[in-house]
Protein backbone atom coordinates (compact mmCIF):
# COMPACT_ATOMS: atom_id res chain seq x y z
CA UNK A 1 0.00 0.00 0.00
CA UNK A 2 1.15 3.87 -0.79
CA UNK A 3 2.42 5.59 1.96
CA UNK A 4 -0.68 7.69 3.39
CA UNK A 5 0.14 11.57 2.70
CA UNK A 6 -0.87 13.81 5.72
CA UNK A 7 -1.46 17.48 4.80
CA UNK A 8 -1.41 20.03 8.46
CA UNK A 9 -2.87 23.32 7.97
CA UNK A 10 -2.19 26.27 9.32
CA UNK A 11 -3.26 30.07 8.16
CA UNK A 12 0.44 30.20 6.38
CA UNK A 13 1.77 26.45 6.42
CA UNK A 14 4.20 27.50 9.06
CA UNK A 15 4.32 27.54 12.71
CA UNK A 16 1.40 26.25 14.40
CA UNK A 17 0.73 23.49 11.19
CA UNK A 18 4.66 22.62 12.19
CA UNK A 19 4.01 22.11 15.78
CA UNK A 20 1.13 19.59 14.93
CA UNK A 21 3.17 17.71 12.01
CA UNK A 22 5.81 17.18 14.82
CA UNK A 23 3.82 15.49 17.26
CA UNK A 24 1.70 13.90 14.73
CA UNK A 25 5.04 12.15 13.34
CA UNK A 26 5.46 10.93 16.70
CA UNK A 27 2.23 9.37 17.18
CA UNK A 28 2.33 7.81 13.65
CA UNK A 29 5.67 6.23 14.41
CA UNK A 30 4.06 5.01 17.95
CA UNK A 31 1.30 3.58 16.07
CA UNK A 32 3.77 1.66 13.52
CA UNK A 33 1.68 3.60 10.54
CA UNK A 34 4.00 4.92 7.46
CA UNK A 35 3.11 8.16 6.35
CA UNK A 36 4.22 11.45 4.82
CA UNK A 37 3.28 14.36 6.57
CA UNK A 38 3.90 17.65 5.46
CA UNK A 39 2.94 21.42 5.89
CA UNK A 40 0.24 23.53 3.75
CA UNK A 41 -1.70 27.05 3.95
CA UNK A 42 -5.43 26.96 4.06
CA UNK A 43 -5.87 28.46 0.91
CA UNK A 44 -3.81 26.05 -0.69
CA UNK A 45 -5.36 23.30 1.29
CA UNK A 46 -8.05 22.52 -1.72
CA UNK A 47 -5.71 21.74 -4.61
CA UNK A 48 -3.03 19.85 -2.69
CA UNK A 49 -3.33 16.13 -3.00
CA UNK A 50 -3.55 14.94 0.27
CA UNK A 51 -5.23 11.85 1.92
CA UNK A 52 -6.41 13.28 5.27
CA UNK A 53 -6.26 17.14 6.77
CA UNK A 54 -5.26 17.79 9.50
CA UNK A 55 -6.09 21.22 11.18
CA UNK A 56 -7.43 23.37 14.25
CA UNK A 57 -11.63 23.95 14.78
CA UNK A 58 -11.32 26.83 13.28
CA UNK A 59 -9.63 26.25 9.91
CA UNK A 60 -11.39 22.84 9.82
CA UNK A 61 -14.78 23.97 9.80
CA UNK A 62 -14.38 26.32 6.95
CA UNK A 63 -12.54 23.39 5.18
CA UNK A 64 -14.66 20.61 5.72
CA UNK A 65 -17.00 22.45 3.26
CA UNK A 66 -14.87 22.62 0.82
CA UNK A 67 -12.34 19.71 0.43
CA UNK A 68 -13.47 16.83 -0.50
CA UNK A 69 -11.16 14.41 1.87
CA UNK A 70 -11.43 13.74 5.44
CA UNK A 71 -10.58 17.40 7.32
CA UNK A 72 -9.74 15.88 11.03
CA UNK A 73 -10.18 18.29 13.54
CA UNK A 74 -8.03 18.65 16.39
CA UNK A 75 -8.51 20.38 19.39
CA UNK A 76 -5.20 20.55 21.14
CA UNK A 77 -1.65 20.30 18.58
CA UNK A 78 0.20 19.88 21.87
CA UNK A 79 -1.98 16.88 23.21
CA UNK A 80 -0.92 13.27 22.06
CA UNK A 81 -3.43 11.68 23.58
CA UNK A 82 -6.16 13.52 21.42
CA UNK A 83 -4.11 12.66 18.43
CA UNK A 84 -3.40 9.45 18.63
CA UNK A 85 -7.05 8.78 19.34
CA UNK A 86 -7.95 10.72 16.17
CA UNK A 87 -5.56 9.31 14.37
CA UNK A 88 -6.44 5.62 15.31
CA UNK A 89 -10.12 6.25 14.86
CA UNK A 90 -9.76 7.83 10.90
CA UNK A 91 -6.97 5.81 9.53
CA UNK A 92 -7.17 2.26 11.28
CA UNK A 93 -10.91 2.40 10.76
CA UNK B 1 21.57 25.68 28.66
CA UNK B 2 20.11 25.48 25.63
CA UNK B 3 20.83 28.25 22.80
CA UNK B 4 17.22 27.66 20.74
CA UNK B 5 15.16 30.64 22.84
CA UNK B 6 16.92 33.34 23.78
CA UNK B 7 17.37 34.80 27.52
CA UNK B 8 16.31 38.61 25.64
CA UNK B 9 13.67 36.62 24.36
CA UNK B 10 11.61 35.38 27.52
CA UNK B 11 9.54 37.60 29.96
CA UNK B 12 7.64 36.64 32.92
CA UNK B 13 5.07 38.52 34.74
CA UNK B 14 3.64 40.18 31.97
CA UNK B 15 0.85 41.80 31.97
CA UNK B 16 -1.97 42.41 29.09
CA UNK B 17 -5.57 43.05 29.10
CA UNK B 18 -6.55 41.74 25.67
CA UNK B 19 -4.99 39.03 22.51
CA UNK B 20 -3.64 42.38 20.91
CA UNK B 21 -1.78 43.53 24.05
CA UNK B 22 -0.52 39.85 24.72
CA UNK B 23 0.83 39.34 21.20
CA UNK B 24 2.46 42.84 21.27
CA UNK B 25 4.29 41.87 24.36
CA UNK B 26 5.51 38.70 23.27
CA UNK B 27 6.32 40.15 19.80
CA UNK B 28 8.17 43.34 21.41
CA UNK B 29 10.38 40.64 22.76
CA UNK B 30 11.91 39.79 18.98
CA UNK B 31 11.66 43.43 18.31
CA UNK B 32 13.56 44.55 20.82
CA UNK B 33 16.80 42.84 19.79
CA UNK B 34 16.48 42.88 15.98
CA UNK B 35 14.59 39.53 15.50
CA UNK B 36 11.62 41.41 13.62
CA UNK B 37 10.52 44.53 13.03
CA UNK B 38 7.15 46.19 14.20
CA UNK B 39 5.65 45.59 10.71
CA UNK B 40 6.02 42.11 11.68
CA UNK B 41 3.52 42.32 15.17
CA UNK B 42 0.86 44.36 12.90
CA UNK B 43 0.91 41.12 10.72
CA UNK B 44 0.68 38.64 13.55
CA UNK B 45 -2.46 40.55 14.83
CA UNK B 46 -3.30 41.01 11.56
CA UNK B 47 -3.80 37.64 11.09
CA UNK B 48 -5.83 36.46 14.04
CA UNK B 49 -8.52 39.34 13.04
CA UNK B 50 -7.86 37.51 9.36
CA UNK B 51 -8.56 33.84 9.62
CA UNK B 52 -9.37 33.64 13.88
CA UNK B 53 -7.59 32.13 16.76
CA UNK B 54 -6.39 29.24 15.06
CA UNK B 55 -2.65 29.92 16.79
CA UNK B 56 -4.01 29.13 19.82
CA UNK B 57 -2.52 26.07 19.52
CA UNK B 58 -3.12 24.22 22.71
CA UNK B 59 -5.09 25.24 26.45
CA UNK B 60 -3.72 28.18 27.33
CA UNK B 61 -0.94 28.34 24.42
CA UNK B 62 -0.51 31.05 21.78
CA UNK B 63 1.97 30.91 19.23
CA UNK B 64 1.95 34.39 17.11
CA UNK B 65 3.14 34.02 13.77
CA UNK B 66 3.33 35.71 10.32
CA UNK B 67 4.98 34.73 6.89
CA UNK B 68 8.31 35.17 6.06
CA UNK B 69 8.89 38.34 4.72
CA UNK B 70 11.45 41.54 5.01
CA UNK B 71 9.75 41.86 8.60
CA UNK B 72 11.98 39.20 9.48
CA UNK B 73 15.12 39.46 10.19
CA UNK B 74 16.24 36.21 12.49
CA UNK B 75 14.78 32.92 12.92
CA UNK B 76 13.49 33.14 16.62
CA UNK B 77 10.57 32.53 19.35
CA UNK B 78 9.95 34.66 22.08
CA UNK B 79 7.85 34.06 25.05
CA UNK B 80 5.74 35.91 27.35
CA UNK B 81 4.11 34.31 30.32
CA UNK B 82 1.28 36.59 31.04
CA UNK B 83 0.05 37.72 34.71
CA UNK B 84 -3.14 37.14 34.03
CA UNK B 85 -4.54 34.93 30.85
CA UNK B 86 -6.65 36.60 28.25
CA UNK B 87 -9.02 35.44 26.01
CA UNK B 88 -8.05 34.81 22.34
CA UNK B 89 -11.83 33.84 21.30
CA UNK B 90 -10.63 30.11 21.15
CA UNK B 91 -13.66 27.76 22.43
CA UNK B 92 -11.61 25.12 22.70
CA UNK B 93 -8.20 26.79 24.57
CA UNK B 94 -9.20 30.10 26.03
CA UNK B 95 -8.11 31.60 28.69
CA UNK B 96 -4.43 32.10 27.29
CA UNK B 97 -1.37 32.87 29.86
CA UNK B 98 1.60 31.32 27.31
CA UNK B 99 2.15 33.67 24.34
CA UNK B 100 5.08 32.81 21.83
CA UNK B 101 6.12 34.70 18.92
CA UNK B 102 8.04 32.90 16.32
CA UNK B 103 9.66 34.51 13.44
CA UNK B 104 10.50 32.48 10.27
CA UNK B 105 12.93 34.15 7.58
CA UNK B 106 12.15 31.17 5.27
CA UNK B 107 14.79 28.77 5.09
CA UNK B 108 15.05 26.06 6.70
CA UNK B 109 17.10 26.75 9.85
CA UNK B 110 13.22 27.31 11.83
CA UNK B 111 12.08 24.13 11.56
CA UNK B 112 14.70 22.63 14.26
CA UNK B 113 13.32 25.76 16.67
CA UNK B 114 9.82 24.15 16.21
CA UNK B 115 10.94 20.55 16.50
CA UNK B 116 12.84 22.11 19.95
CA UNK B 117 9.51 23.88 20.76
CA UNK B 118 7.18 21.24 20.41
CA UNK B 119 9.12 18.52 22.40
CA UNK B 120 7.99 21.18 25.41
CA UNK B 121 4.94 21.49 24.47
CA UNK B 122 4.05 18.32 24.15
CA UNK B 123 5.06 17.43 27.69
CA UNK B 124 2.44 18.58 30.02
CA UNK B 125 4.39 18.48 33.35
CA UNK B 126 6.53 21.13 31.60
CA UNK B 127 4.07 23.56 30.29
CA UNK B 128 2.50 23.69 33.56
CA UNK B 129 5.67 24.27 35.19
CA UNK B 130 6.09 27.09 32.98
CA UNK B 131 3.10 28.88 33.46
CA UNK B 132 3.90 28.82 37.07
CA UNK B 133 7.61 30.11 36.20
CA UNK B 134 8.34 33.46 38.47
CA UNK B 135 12.33 33.85 36.66
CA UNK B 136 13.44 33.76 33.28
CA UNK B 137 15.95 31.23 35.13
CA UNK B 138 13.03 28.91 35.50
CA UNK B 139 11.84 29.06 31.87
CA UNK B 140 15.62 28.19 30.95
CA UNK B 141 16.02 25.03 33.53
CA UNK B 142 12.76 23.62 31.92
CA UNK B 143 13.33 24.31 27.94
Amino acid sequence: MAKVKIMTVCGFGLGSSMVLKMNLDGVLKDLGIQADVFTGDVGSAQSTPADYIFTSKELGEKLQKTVNKPVIIINSFVNKAEIKEKVEAELQA
Amino acid sequence: MTTWIRKEHVAVNVKASNWEEAIRASGSLLLETGAITQEYIAQMIHSVKENGPYIVIGPGIAMAHARPSKAVHEDAISLAILDEAVSFGSEQNDPVDLVFSFSATGTEAHLKLIEQLSSVLINEEKVEQLRHAQTKEDIFNLM
